[in-house]
């Protein structure tokens, strides 16, 4: 990943923590290139906080290093270290005012009067809120408040700047806004920001590289494009992007394909890759991801079978219309729901609820694991 | 037609629930105090002739002693309430910040137990420990450190002492609640933009607990000027109360007019502490004591 040959900004090796007898975080290792964008996705109570807070310095780790800008900071308390927090519920002291708040972290390493009238406007400039200053907290807007967490961080210049799901608390609508201007923002101070959620588009759309962490452990590490098409394990396959899930057993194996037997009526075929190590007769699940499944209308009688291979007949249950992302829920013989997007154009040909369909898609388009 | 009715039965509960308290504020607060004051206004010039005057208020001011006595309760109640600040302050902090769930509720029950247990015991447990044949002046000269036994009470340490345990579970209190609702990530933050212990405690533990602080002084600095019990017992004739001249007034000397002026004057000095600290500390009544 670092391809540069310049000193990454935060690399953690095997680092490990346990809280009694629970593993939080098991030997995990990652390196961030400088001015990258790195998320760490992951289901709640993965150990990624518990990750971020040993960054931070809250926590130590038992096992294992980290460093920022090549130097080992274990031994750092977390107010020497040069690594900023965007906490979860932001943290603004809300008995200081904007000025204050950002003020807060020159005044403790002893900058001029002067000089902490300067950098305070220059990033209230830079996060365009340039009047803001003598606000109180509570008189600001989610999406301010957000901004000033970072105004706040980014003042001290900052080596790495951790950010913990911070965007959890808004509404929808801020959230989608809040996810560009975050990307902006960290293009324009060009520092390394390491970014915690639970929730994959934050993930995906905002970073450079993004780590699924299950369990401790990091599952994968690649970039967005990379993880939500080729993903190594069933866990990153299932939780980043949607996925149809069919497990069964190993019904024929070559170099080049590996067949499951699904149960419901249908055997899916995928190219093996070499993460898939089950044989034939072992249990297997295969992933496909709606947008791979093609839906026709299947104008014969549905018993007549001709391809029962990445093909399955079902009945439309409902169809979710969200303009270009429209989907259709079909249910199979079985009764269990499939999703899969379609195109929906307002004539008369769309589908409707309870109409026979065939779905069907390509070996290349589904995961085997 | 069934809307009104509705209404007027929600006015009848209303008036209902409210009368209890508007009785007790009524009755036994707002017609004794004008009861009080109207006596402190009156003077015995002859048996069964009184006249309407300051001259209660006057005679106060002019004896230095009454007025002493007055500052020194001002006074020892002040440093009573920093103590108990000084103290609880930890205290609270471990409790709302540092113990955990269960150990929390159990810390708190703990500070609570004293409570159970009637003012006028837990002084007489005072005496019991302190006096000159009491345990520790007798466990001191059973071990040899000194030969002759030491009377502990009767001095002033003795009563700032006494009253800074009666009175700093009511400091403790409020603490617990302000920094229980302090968000453990500020602390953090604090910690993170490169703040020391010292500079997270004054520039924002401190600061956000000044509502809890203050309500914390407040309560507790009322509470020791108009105690009675404890700087008496613990005190002797020697403690100067405020409170004991009041009680001289009405019960020894039988002056109740003179003993309603000074009621007053303890009341109005109170509250002119009260006003003072909630003006130095930038904070209102409303978001102190009445905070819910």
């Amino acid at each position: 990943m670092n391809t540069s040959n310049t000193v990454s900004d935060l690399a953690c090796s095997q680092i490990s923590k346990c809280f009694g007898s629970v593993q939080a975080v098991d030997s995990v290792s990652f390196d961030i290139p400088p001015g990258s964008f790195f998320s760490i996705l992951g289901p709640s109570g993965c150990g990624k906080t518990t990750l971020m807070r040993m960054i931070a310095g809250f926590e130590s780790p038992d096992n294992g290093d980290i460093h920022i800008k090549g130097s080992s900071v274990l031994r750092i308390p977390p107010n020497r270290r040069n690594v900023k927090m965007v906490f979860q519920h932001l943290a603004l002291f809300p008995m200081m005012n904007v000025y204050d708040n950002i003020a807060y972290g020159l005044r403790c390493n002893g900058s001029s009067r002067s000089d902490i009238n300067k950098k305070v406007h220059e990033v209230l400039e830079r996060i365009a809120l340039p009047d803001v200053a003598n606000r109180e907290i509570h008189q600001l807007s989610g999406g301010q408040k957000q901004r000033i967490a970072i105004a706040r961080c980014m003042v001290l210049d900052p080596d790495v700047l951790l950010l913990d799901e911070p965007l959890g608390a808004l509404d929808l609508k801020l959230r989608e806004a809040m996810k560009i201007e975050l990307k902006l923002l960290q293009h324009q101070f060009n520092t390394t920001f390491v970014y915690i959620t639970h929730d994959q588009s934050e993930a995906l759309v905002m970073s450079d590289h993004v780590a699924v962490m299950n369990e401790g452990r990091f599952e994968q590490i690649g970039t967005p494009q990379n993880l939500y098409h080729h993903p190594k394990s069933a866990f990153v396959a299932g939780f980043v992007g949607d996925s149809n899930q069919w497990s069964g057993k190993v019904i024929e194996r070559t170099s080049e394909s590996i067949t499951v037997a699904c149960g419901a009526g249908f055997d899916a075929q995928s190219f093996a890759t070499d993460m898939t190590s089950a044989g034939i007769g072992d249990h297997a699940s295969v992933y496909v991801r709606p947008e791979h499944i093609q839906v026709e209308l299947a104008n014969t009688d549905p018993t007549v079978r001709v391809n029962t291979v990445n093909s399955i007949v079902g009945h439309i249950d409902s169809l979710l219309f969200n303009g270009a992302n429209s989907r259709v829920l079909v249910r199979d013989q079985l009764g269990e729901l499939i999703e899969a997007d379609i195109t929906l154009t307002g004539s008369h040909d769309d589908p409707k609820p309870g109409d026979a369909v065939t779905l069907s898609w390509a070996p290349a388009r589904s995961l085997c694991f | 037609m069934s809307r009104p009715v509705a209404k007027d039965a929600r006015n009848l509960a209303l008036i209902l629930l409210f009368m209890p308290f508007a009785l007790w504020i009524l009755l036994l607060i707002v017609l004794p105090h004008i009861g009080m004051f109207v006596l402190s206004l009156k003077e015995k010039v002859a048996p069964r002739v009184y006249e309407y005057g300051f001259d209660n208020y006057i005679n106060f001011a002019q004896e230095p002693i009454y007025w002493n006595t007055l500052l020194r309760t001002g006074t020892v109640s002040l440093l009573v309430t920093f103590l108990a600040l000084l103290i609880g302050f930890p205290v609270a902090y471990y409790i709302a910040k540092i113990a955990g769930k269960r150990t929390k509720g159990a810390l708190f029950l703990l500070c609570l137990i004293p409570l159970w247990v009637s003012d006028l015991i837990r002084a007489f447990g005072w005496i019991l420990l302190l006096r000159e044949t009491g345990v520790i002046s007798s466990a001191l000269q059973a071990s040899g450190i000194i030969n002759t036994p030491i009377e502990m009470l009767y001095n002033d340490a003795t009563v700032v002492m006494g009253l800074v345990y009666t009175v700093v579970l009511f400091m403790i209190v409020p603490l617990v609640s302000t920094l229980d609702g302090m968000n453990d990530e500020m602390i953090e933050a604090g910690y993170n933009l490169g703040g020391n212990g010292f500079t997270v405690l004054r520039r924002i533990i401190i600061p956000y607990a000044m509502p809890g602080i203050v309500a914390g002084c407040i309560v507790v600095f009322m509470l020791s000027a108009g105690s009675y019990l404890t700087p008496i017992l613990l005190g002797g004739k020697n403690s100067s109360w405020f409170t004991e001249q009041i009680y001289d007034q009405f019960i020894s000397r039988y002056n109740w007019e003179s003993g309603a002026a000074f009621g007053f004057v303890l009341l109005l000095f109170t509250s002119i502490v009260v006003w003072l600290g909630l003006k130095l500390s930038g904070q209102t009544l409303s978001s102190t004591v009445a905070k819910s």
